[in-house]
């Protein structure tokens, strides 16, 4: 039997205290695809993002109820490690939030987190760098840099470089939070490659605000609102004929 | 008149910025003034005492002549104990209500309670002292008791402050952090304390100018007016410099002036001094780290 891939969630619920922030929301998202997610601001994608790597957790007051299923395990269930689960599902963030360490410990930092001194050998912390940042298209520029402060990169190498420090780990699932939000259309562009390059290895979510970015790069797409999620369905036909009127008036623009 | 020639109104706000720079500027040199007088005023009277027999002898001749080395050494006992005690449990408790713990009525009432402590006058420090140590734990007055009430002093300053350095770094790199799956405890130990370190520092050193300076909590505690010999241990009374310019500026008659002036003037040098090893050290973190 093959191992269930990708992320499915049933009856997912979330409170931030009083207020319900998702209600109810179930999916199914596949590995190899890129899955975009869109919706107006504060209609619950960033907490449903948070939830598949229970990060909400670090926040008071947040209760959470239904089940999430990675790689065919309930993620909720008693007795999952949460580390381990963050090795398999990396996140990155609106902002690149490179740590103010150098280019290399930036990348290898998910492995020095994980292996005590003396268990990696040299070669292997070298070739992971080079490995991964090979992988976002770095290497090359970076190559002679790995000293550097990745706090004083460009915004797009930052991003990339947030990308391609939770490839060490080897992750299954690839969470992206309106992971260009902060970029120039330019460096938007080759970002949204990246992704695509990625898209055969693992299974990507990504939020965004852009309608254009999510028909680009997404290969499903899913339309949330107040936080239920109102329509999933391939990103083509969402965006040319989507079946709810709601997901059409977004789309089309009547409302932000 | 040109479209781009100055309105009245334009000109009336000119004339009000510069009455706001006037006043600004005066009250930086108000403010900057008395500390260069006192330091004027130190420097001239107490310069001439100065001399490495005046540093390394003790007074003689009922504290009348002689030097001031027992005080010195009190001082830096004082200050070294407290501090040892006072900081590592002050960053630690600040990492645990920074980093840890949940907001609670609990956390909000230790809040509430740091904050408050940290404004009790000194005075108050020493009384709770004298009962605590001295009296109830019977460690008698020695340095050990004197220390204890300064640490106590000071904790609360240091927690505040330390908490703040901790606030100061980014929630992202926390996050980041937890991302790879990190414990909260790697995340405070590879991210959190690297990147805080300075701030916490600065607090903690300027608690050692407070401890140097203070008189009252070590008054009844483990100072003494006059002691022969040097500590040996924490059990021992030992002198002090704050101390000992409170004896021989109101308690013993025909102290020489330079020896008293003297006297605040290393006290002032010391805490100077050690000032300057903190903006050194800080600077240098700050230059190897920066986000
Ligand atoms: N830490 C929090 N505490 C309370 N409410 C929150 C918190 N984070 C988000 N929310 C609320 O949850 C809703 C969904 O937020 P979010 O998931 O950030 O939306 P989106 O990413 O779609 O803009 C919003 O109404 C927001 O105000
Ligand atoms: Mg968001």
């Amino acid at each position: 039997m093959t191992k269930p891939q990708g992320i499915r969630t049933e009856n997912l619920s979330l409170w931030y205290g009083q207020f319900q922030a998702l209600l109810d929301v179930s999916l199914e998202i596949h590995h190899g695809r890129v899955t975009g997610l869109i919706g107006p601001s504060g209609c619950g994608k960033t907490t449903l993002l948070r939830c598949f790597n229970r990060i909400n957790e670090r926040i008071d007051g947040v209760r959470t109820a239904g089940h999430v299923h990675i790689l065919g395990e309930d993620i909720y269930a008693p007795g999952v490690d949460l580390v381990e689960l963050r090795k398999r599902v990396g996140m990155v963030f609106q902002r690149p939030n490179p740590l103010p360490l150098s280019v290399r410990e930036n990348v290898l930092f998910g492995l020095r987190i994980h292996f005590r001194r003396g268990e990696l050998r040299k070669d292997e912390l070298a070739h992971a760098v080079e490995a991964s940042l090979k992988e976002v298209g770095l290497w090359e520029a970076l190559k002679d840099k790995l000293g550097h402060r990745a706090t004083s990169l460009s915004l797009e190498q930052q991003q990339k470089l947030c990308i391609a420090r939770l490839l060490p780990l080897r992750p299954e699932v690839l969470l992206m939070d309106e992971p260009c939000s902060a970029l120039d259309p330019a460096a938007t562009q080759r970002v949204e490659q990246l992704i695509r390059e990625l898209r055969d290895r693992y299974t990507i979510l990504i939020v965004t605000h852009n309608m254009a970015q999510a028909r680009r790069i997404s290969d499903e797409c899913i339309f949330m609102l107040l936080g239920k999620l109102i329509e999933h369905r391939r990103t083509e036909d969402l965006f040319i004929s989507p079946k709810d009127e709601r997901t059409a008036n977004y789309v089309e623009g009547r409302f932000g | 008149m040109g479209v781009f020639a100055t309105s009245p109104e334009s000109r009336r706000r000119h004339r009000s910025q510069q009455v706001a720079f006037a006043v600004l500027l005066a009250m930086t040199v108000l403010l900057v003034l008395p500390v260069l007088a006192i330091l004027g005023m130190l420097v001239w009277r107490g310069a001439p005492a100065l001399s490495l027999e005046f540093l390394f002898t003790a007074p003689v001749r009922g504290m009348t002549a002689g030097g001031i080395w027992p005080a010195i050494v009190g001082t830096m006992w004082l200050v070294g104990v407290s501090l040892a005690i006072s900081a590592p449990i002050g960053v630690l408790a600040a990492v645990y209500l920074n980093e840890y713990a949940r907001d609670s009525w609990v956390t909000r009432v230790i809040h509430l309670a740091i904050v408050n402590l940290a404004g009790v006058p000194s005075i108050v420090h020493a009384l709770f002292g004298v009962g605590a140590f001295v009296l109830f734990f019977r460690f008698g007055t020695s340095i050990l008791s004197a220390s204890l009430t300064l640490a106590i002093m000071t904790l609360p300053v240091i927690i505040a402050s330390t908490k703040e350095a901790l606030a100061a770094v980014p929630m992202t790199f926390r996050e980041a952090c937890w991302n790879v799956g990190a414990s909260r405890w790697q995340t405070i130990w590879h991210v959190v304390l690297p990147n805080s370190i300075a701030g916490i520092l600065t607090g903690i050193i300027l608690q050692v100018s407070r401890a140097a300076g203070e008189t009252a909590p070590i008054l009844f505690t483990g100072a003494a007016v006059f002691v022969p010999f040097l500590p040996q241990s924490v059990n021992d009374q030992c002198m002090a410099l704050s101390m000992h310019l409170f004896t021989i500026s109101t308690q013993v008659q025909s102290v020489p002036q330079s020896i008293t002036y003297g006297t605040a003037l290393v006290l002032v040098l010391l805490v100077v001094l050690v000032n300057g090893v903190s903006i050194v050290i800080r600077s240098r973190i700050r230059r190897r780290r920066k986000w």
